[in-house]
């Protein structure tokens, strides 16, 4: 008996099976290898990387290793970050603009299945055609500078965000309806109380990937209008290294959009977490 | 009808359906020539097998379609919006918004304010037994919870006529007696008029005090069977030797409605 009340003691007291032992061992190994693999994997790229270069002799405005990519950030730092602040406002507001517009147009398609109908192949047309190839027709017309990236970066990033948020309207549950329309509910409050609410989960599907649209429509508005050397954001300064044969700083700013454009993910990721926390799917953890 | 007050006197006619049948577009008849006096207080039971049309008959008798012939007549004051309670055979609630928010809804969509609907809301989910559980959200209840959740908010207003769609046909046997036995009391109490659709045969027997038996391809009603058991009835008439009488005799009805004498009414 006194074997027991020892064990009793001991903060883990419960005697496991074999089997939950091993259970237990691979959910640890599984969490820790989750985060420790691509590491590894994302230091031994690296360390090739520069392998490569200093084996082969590769010359610096070819393959610059990947010590002078990091000097590179940090001595250019002012023009860099300069640039990116530049794309990061267009990024932004073409973002706000693409959730105005994107919802907007989704309660309006969601207003009569006819408007849907007769509107949405405009949005996929503008959807399809290649944003360098409306460029030079807005050019043409738009004289202000940033409402031209606006407009180009806007038009990537609207339709994913129009799409799921339309998608999310009309799957509203049936018998919520139903329940709404017992109740004499009017237009309006079954939209906001019911319709917009219940599509939330789509709108912040569209929106995650309406950020990194947003970044990329407003990168490659820049190059475009930049290679008419109008822009000052970071595409105009990747255009200007290229010519340079600077490709340290190619690189450079490659990585500061690669980052911004994880972060932007990382953020509406956390956003629409929280907003669903508690009571879609999505947002709940696992364990339960 | 000389006091327009909603009283439920037992006896008192409510609603009539006269002939009312509905053929869908692609012409599936659901429900043809159904004639049926509803009385204030009564507990009615629309039992029958999948495709008998009682759900197609409670929709028609909630307004939520229209039938294609005959009509329904309502006695008595006009009747509100608020007037009639649905519930249906899903919780069917707002998954974003608390216990006491979902049971709002109802009053939230004829202009009441929260703060002037919170002592209707406090006193409905105390009904329920859900009276600590206000600021939960549905994810967190369980089905038999979230049932409960559904029932307030359908007598929140309260209604004069509750329709129910097969409520606990997706709950176990255990929660189910518990919220049939619940079912009862509250209707004993507030006495509101239930037209309760249901497969179970059991379950039929035992809330209602009058049984409708219908009959499937064409949807329609094939017979009625009154339950004399009085009120209140708990756990010991389901085993009394009444209710298994009520029973077989019921399934029988059943069977034949179904084209065969050898129901057994265990669905």
């Amino acid at each position: 008996m006194a074997g027991i009340d020892e064990t009793a003691l001991v903060p883990n007291p419960l005697p496991l099976d074999p089997e939950e032992q091993r259970r237990l061992r691979d959910a640890r190994i599984e969490r820790i290898g989750k985060w420790l693999l691509p590491f590894l994997i994302m230091v031994l790229a690296i360390f090739s990387w520069d392998r490569i270069c200093v084996v082969n002799e590769i010359p610096k405005y070819i393959l610059p290793r990947p010590g002078d990519v990091m000097r590179t950030l940090i001595a250019d730092a002012p023009l860099l970050f300069g640039a990116l602040l530049v794309t990061l406002k267009i990024t932004f507001l073409s973002l706000a603009l693409a959730v105005v517009g994107g919802v907007g147009l989704s309660v309006l398609f969601a207003q009569s299945k006819w408007v849907e109908m007769s509107f949405f192949p405009f949005a996929i047309i503008l959807q399809v055609t290649p944003i360098v190839a409306i460029f030079p027709l807005i050019n043409i017309y738009v004289d202000n500078q940033t409402a031209k990236l606006l407009l180009c970066a806007w038009i990537v990033a609207f339709f994913p965000i129009l799409s799921n948020t339309t998608l999310g309207l009309n799957s509203v549950d049936r018998n919520l309806l139903d329940l709404f329309k017992l109740n004499g509910a009017s237009h309006w409050q079954t939209l906001w109380l019911l319709r917009l609410p219940a599509s939330m989960p789509y709108f912040l599907g569209g929106l995650k990937i309406a950020g990194g649209l947003a970044l990329i429509g407003a990168v490659v508005a820049e190059f475009v209008a930049g290679s008419a050397g109008q822009s000052s954001g970071l595409a105009s300064r990747i255009i200007e290294a290229g010519y340079r044969l600077n490709a340290s700083r190619l690189f450079a700013a490659l990585l500061l959009i690669s980052f911004t454009g994880i972060i932007i993910f990382l953020v509406l990721s956390f956003v629409s977490d929280r907003i669903l926390r508690g009571w879609h799917e999505s947002a709940l953890s696992k364990d339960r | 009808m000389a006091n327009p007050a909603p009283a439920a006197t037992n006896g008192e006619t409510q609603l009539v359906l006269r002939s009312v049948g509905k053929t869908y577009a692609n012409g599936t008849v659901a429900l043809q020539g159904m004639d049926l006096t509803i009385r204030h207080g009564d507990f009615l039971s629309l039992l029958g097998p999948s495709g008998c049309g009682k759900s197609t008959a409670l929709r028609l008798i909630a307004g939520l379609s229209q039938p294609t012939s005959g009509l329904i007549d309502w006695r008595g004051p006009k009747m509100k919006k608020s007037d009639v309670g649905f519930i249906f055979q899903e919780p069917t609630l707002l998954p974003w918004a608390s216990v006491f928010d979902n049971v709002w809804l109802p009053l939230r969509l004829q202009g009441i304010s929260r703060s002037s609907a919170s002592a209707r809301i406090g006193a409905v989910l105390e009904s329920v037994g859900l009276g600590a559980f206000h600021n939960s959200v549905p994810r967190e209840l369980s089905g038999g919870m979230k049932m409960r959740v559904s029932i307030a908010r359908g007598l929140v207003a309260k209604p004069r006529l509750l329709l129910m769609d097969e409520p606990f046909a997706a709950l176990d046997e255990i929660t189910r007696f518990q919220l049939n036995k619940d079912l009862l009391d509250l209707w004993q109490a507030e006495k509101f008029t239930v037209i309760f659709v249901t497969h179970s045969v059991f379950e039929s027997v035992f809330l209602s005090n009058r049984i409708v038996v219908m009959a499937a391809r064409p949807g329609r009603m094939f017979g009625e069977m009154a339950v004399d058991q009085p009120y209140p009835r708990d756990q010991s008439f389901r085993t009394s030797a009444h209710y298994g009488e009520l029973a077989r005799d019921t399934s029988a009805m059943l069977g034949e409605a179904m084209g065969n004498g050898g129901h057994d009414g265990r669905h």
